[in-house]
């Protein structure tokens, strides 16, 4: 048997979990909801998390736009992930929701723009 | 020019603020932003944890605004951008100044002050040493590094773990900076657990409580940083000196909220907060003018000051309406025994809703203490607490129910009782 | 070939070019930093003593007095921020007030004007936030106080425009002497010049030394300040100082010309001349010795601190002469307190020394007045909506806690020895130097600086070479 303490990230509460494992048992105590039973069990299981960051953009008003991974990845892909966006550069204008990279990292996780960037203005029309 | 409700600032707390007065009927609503867009500093805030509370789902910063600057726009509710309030007079005449517009007055009937709050910088912290480049407070890097895509060091070392400073060791690690460590002052985080968790304790980047920035060494860039044991007066122990090489030092040690304005019309500040002192209603001393986000007090996160905001916005459209109950008295909301202070720190039963949030923080952490509340001498509220730490803020309901069976009281009292 | 050439673009050798400036001469000012101002001038209380404190028959005496007098004048001129505020000197034990009576008799001798004993009641009255430990004060109406970066930056302008070239980033690493000229070797090259003006500040020892065979040593002192918000404004109106007594020179209070209230300087006598470090001690000297002054340090409201550095030499006294074994080699050293309330005589002494020795022309088209850049705080709704209409940049706030506008930062670059880096525009225009001390205007000071000089804000420093901001784009270490 195994018992770890955790806190959960599922919401800024951060309740602290107690998580049993005994054989193919796994049992959470110390949540306060749903997403807390959840993120026990996962987080000893194969923990993941959402990755944020941002990405280049060409002829944007800003030079950069924020993304984030669609959906939670597992954590040891986090550096994958960020490195794949090292090298990604999108076009102005970016819209929320903008699928940026599929398949982040073979996760099939999509990463996703979380800002509005318009396109700079054209000097020359 | 007149109108009905002006809103200073265009954050969080002034969005939701707009927005609830409109739904509550106020037609004539001008939000006044000084930046080049909406939205505040959730747009640097590019980290997931928004929005749980407010939209049933996790959001990062900018997608957190966006979702109310759409509301302002299906709303039309107006805006001015590139805008700044040089000065608000006491009869609620406002001056504004624009590239575009120049310099202008606006007539308000009612104000609603939503500013938000700045860093404590370096010299309010009386940190030692020299003074080269690479000393920045944690927004300031947020900004440089999530908006211009600009890296600002490459070995790091933050003081202070406020939820900031946590999120951006996260960020600097996650854009190719070595991040060395965070040392906090006190001997417990001002941040969030989670953000220990998921900002520090993923990346192996230590926490090291009670400890502080001793001095900084580089004429021209940081070149490293002393970091030293504080004991319980929080001075710095001899001997325990450890030395960083580091090229950036992060700033993450509190807010402050941005109030000149208040000052300017003459209303009464809190000591404790620095923001004003508010009734149930977020009025402040000066009929009409109305507080809330984190001009008012430092918040931990933006749910709760889109949900105090939306209370603001709904006590400026019942005094535009004239429906403000003006019966009854204020009763002192008093707080002691470790709680350090409470918004609102005035209830007026006859006027507050049927459920009033009665938010504060504490002073020191507290684990399985209880919540208490006082009518006077009689206790009506025992919540039990796991924790209670002085990075979050807590709150208690108070229904008015609970309130209508006592005559004449005098003062509430909100205290921490332990075990 | 140049005919002068000064070493220190400080507020002495500012004024020693600009005096210099009214005659035909072809001048240079060298400085081994990127900007005017970077030394001693940048790091000190901005007190225009009244001229009691100096040695009677001194030069030091002499130059302060006539400082004093010269002050309003040119800083009227050069629209340069100056309040005669006055000063009061504490004394807090009875048995002392024979030493303010020394301090007022010797006050009389330098020419002081105005001098005057005051009772506790009568201090109180001018100061209520005093300790009410007073017993009596000295009461000098002629002292003053004044921006000492407005007053660098305005000499060093009006320099410039009245033909004076500046040279920066040029540390002098020695001088040697020629037949009837020098050969200045700095890090950028070599100029030649027919007269040396060694306003080296804490270096001028170093610079006497490359060519005067009787040396001399500056000693560096480090001063200690912290600076209060805007908010204590009232705590003094007055500089007040404390009567020196077994424990020292004591700890002054005094108003900024910007609102501000400044408490130092400590005293302490190090080996490196660049040891700009603020220390605990410091710190805790500085706020307790406060505390003998006033009833209450508002310690909460300290914004900033900082440390300068003095060049103190032991004969506590300014050297100003032509070197005995150089020709045409001017000392201006150990210029320590009271240099800043000197520097007006100090500009006309060693002009006098110099077009007396090597006489020319004046110049029929010397401009004697300058103007400040256009500081939208100071103005009345009209003149902002003016200044607006005709630039809207100037409606633009970067710095909230000053108020300082776009228009005003790039006004600060173009101008004469415009600025090029952020502590330069932060001298220029204040922006960065309320209580947020920059957090939300240093990312805007960066881009503007960078957008006007057409730079990367990669390229963008805090004070030159070496003390840049942007390490890389984000995850090129990845």
């Amino acid at each position: 048997m195994e018992e770890r303490k955790i806190t959960c990230i599922g919401c800024p509460i951060g309740c602290l979990l107690t998580v049993v494992i005994e054989k193919d048992e796994i049992t959470v105590t110390g949540h306060t909801c749903r997403i807390g039973k959840e993120y026990g069990v996962k987080e000893v299981t194969h923990p993941c998390r959402i990755v944020t960051s941002t990405v280049k953009v060409n002829q944007g008003v800003e030079h950069v736009v924020s993304v984030k991974t669609e959906s939670d990845i597992p954590k040891d892909k986090i550096f994958e992930c960020i490195q794949e966006l090292k090298d990604c550069v999108v076009e102005a204008p970016v819209s929320i929701n903008d699928i940026i990279l599929e398949n982040v990292a073979g996760t099939h996780v999509n990463v996703i723009a979380t800002k509005i960037i318009e396109r700079k203005e054209d000097p020359h029309g | 020019m007149v109108k009905e409700l002006v809103v200073i600032g265009g954050g969080p707390a002034g969005l939701a603020a707009a927005l609830s007065a409109r739904e509550n009927g106020i037609e004539d609503i001008l939000i006044i932003e000084r930046d080049v867009q909406l939205g505040g500093i959730l747009n640097q805030c590019i980290h997931n944890g928004f929005g749980l509370h407010t939209f049933k789902e996790e959001l990062t910063g900018p997608e957190y605004a966006q979702r109310y600057i759409d509301l302002i726009h299906e709303n039309n509710i107006d805006y001015v951008l590139n805008t700044i309030v040089t000065h608000i007079s006491e009869d609620k005449v406002i001056t504004l100044m624009s590239a575009k517009d120049g310099l202008y007055h606006i007539s308000a009937k009612s104000i609603i002050l939503a500013m938000g709050c700045r860093e404590r910088p370096r010299g309010a912290l009386n940190i030692p040493g020299k003074r080269p480049a690479g000393i920045y407070s944690a927004g300031t890097a947020q900004r440089l590094v999530n908006i211009e895509g600009r890296m600002i060091g490459k070995k790091v070392v933050i003081l202070g773990s406020g939820d900031i400073g946590l999120i951006m060791a996260r960020r600097m690690v996650l854009e190719g900076a070595d991040v060395q460590l965070v040392a906090e002052i006190m001997p417990f985080s001002g941040g969030l657990t989670r953000n220990i968790v998921q900002c520090l304790d993923d990346y192996g980047i230590p926490l090291k409580l009670s400890h502080t920035v001793v001095d900084i060494q580089g004429d021209k860039r940081v070149e490293s940083v002393t970091i030293a044991m504080v004991d319980k007066s929080l001075q710095p122990i001899p001997g325990t000196e450890k030395t960083y090489e580091c090229d950036t030092l992060l700033l993450s040690c509190g807010l402050i909220p941005e109030n000149e304005l208040s000052h300017q019309l003459g209303i009464s500040m809190n000591q404790v907060t620095t923001g004003a002192f508010v009734n149930e209603s977020l009025e402040t001393n000066v009929e009409g003018i109305f507080a809330c986000g984190n001009v008012l007090h430092v918040h931990d996160l933006v749910d709760y000051v889109s949900e105090e905001s939306k209370q603001a916005g709904q006590s400026a459209s019942l005094y535009l309406k004239g429906l403000q109950n003006k019966e009854g008295k204020d009763i002192r909301i008093v707080t002691t025994d470790g709680v350090r202070y409470s918004v609102p720190s005035t209830l007026n039963v006859s006027r507050m809703q049927e459920r009033q949030i009665i938010r504060f923080r504490v002073g020191r952490v507290y684990r399985d203490a209880y919540v208490s509340v006082y009518v006077d001498d009689t206790r009506i509220k025992h919540l039990r607490k796991r924790i209670l730490t002085p990075g979050e803020m807590e709150q208690v309901l108070l229904r008015s129910d609970e309130l209508h069976p006592f005559e004449n009281i005098d003062q509430i009292t909100i205290k921490i009782e332990e075990v | 070939m140049y005919d002068i050439v000064v070493i220190g673009a400080g507020v002495i050798g500012c004024s020693i070019a600009r005096e210099l400036s009214r005659y035909n001469y072809h001048i240079l000012v060298l400085d081994k930093n990127s900007d005017l101002c970077e030394g001693t001038s940048k790091a000190n209380s901005g007190i225009v003593h009244a001229g009691y404190d100096a040695k009677q028959g001194s030069l030091m005496a002499k130059m302060n007095v006539l400082g004093n007098q010269l002050m309003p004048k040119l800083c009227e001129d050069l629209d340069v921020s100056f309040v005669n505020n006055g000063s009061l000197v504490l004394c807090f034990d009875k048995t002392q007030i024979e030493c303010l009576e020394e301090l007022k008799q010797r006050g009389i001798s330098n020419g002081v004007k105005g001098l005057e004993i005051l009772t506790k009641e009568e201090v109180l009255l001018k100061e209520p936030h005093l300790n009410h430990n007073v017993v009596a004060a000295l009461y000098a109406p002629s002292g003053g106080i004044v921006c000492p970066f407005e007053l660098t930056i305005a000499l060093g302008e009006n320099a410039c425009s009245n033909g004076v070239t500046f040279q920066f980033n040029s540390e002098v690493i020695d001088i040697k002497k020629q037949e009837l000229s020098y050969l200045i070797k700095t890090k950028t090259g070599d100029i030649k010049t027919s007269i040396v003006i060694n306003a080296a500040g804490v270096h001028s020892d170093d610079i006497h030394n490359f060519v005067e065979q009787d040396k001399i040593k500056v000693i560096p002192r480090k001063g200690e300040y912290c600076l209060l918000d805007k908010e204590c404004q009232n705590l003094v109106s007055h500089t007040i100082f404390q009567l020196p007594n077994e424990y020292g020179k004591g700890i002054l209070v005094t108003p900024t010309v910007h609102g501000n209230i400044i408490l130092g300087p400590t005293a302490v006598d190090i080996d490196d001349k660049e040891n700009h470090q603020t220390t605990k001690q410091g710190l805790f000297e500085v706020l307790s010795k406060a505390g003998l002054s006033l009833i209450d340090v508002p310690t909460k409201q300290i914004i900033t601190s900082f440390t300068g550095v003095r060049a103190h030499r032991e004969a506590h006294e300014f050297l100003i002469e032509e070197a005995e074994h150089a020709a045409g080699f001017f000392d201006v050293a150990g210029i320590e307190s009271p240099g800043l309330a000197s520097s007006p005589a100090i500009g006309q002494y060693v002009a006098n020394m110099v077009t007396t020795k090597y006489p020319t022309s004046k110049k029929e088209n010397f401009i004697s007045k300058r103007k400040r850049i256009p500081t939208l705080s100071e103005l009345s709704f009209d003149e902002q909506t003016k200044l607006i209409k005709e630039n809207p940049l100037y409606a633009n706030i970067v710095c909230r806690c000053e108020m300082v506008s776009e228009g005003e930062i790039v006004e600060a670059i173009h101008r004469p020895l415009g600025a090029t880096t952020v502590d330069g525009i932060k001298r220029r225009t204040r922006a960065g130097m309320g209580r947020c001390q920059a957090g939300f205007c240093l990312p805007k000071t960066i881009q503007i600086l960078a957008r006007e000089l057409n730079k990367d804000i990669s390229e963008i420093t805090k004070t030159g070479e070496g003390s840049y901001y942007i390490t890389g784009y984000n995850k090129e270490d990845i």
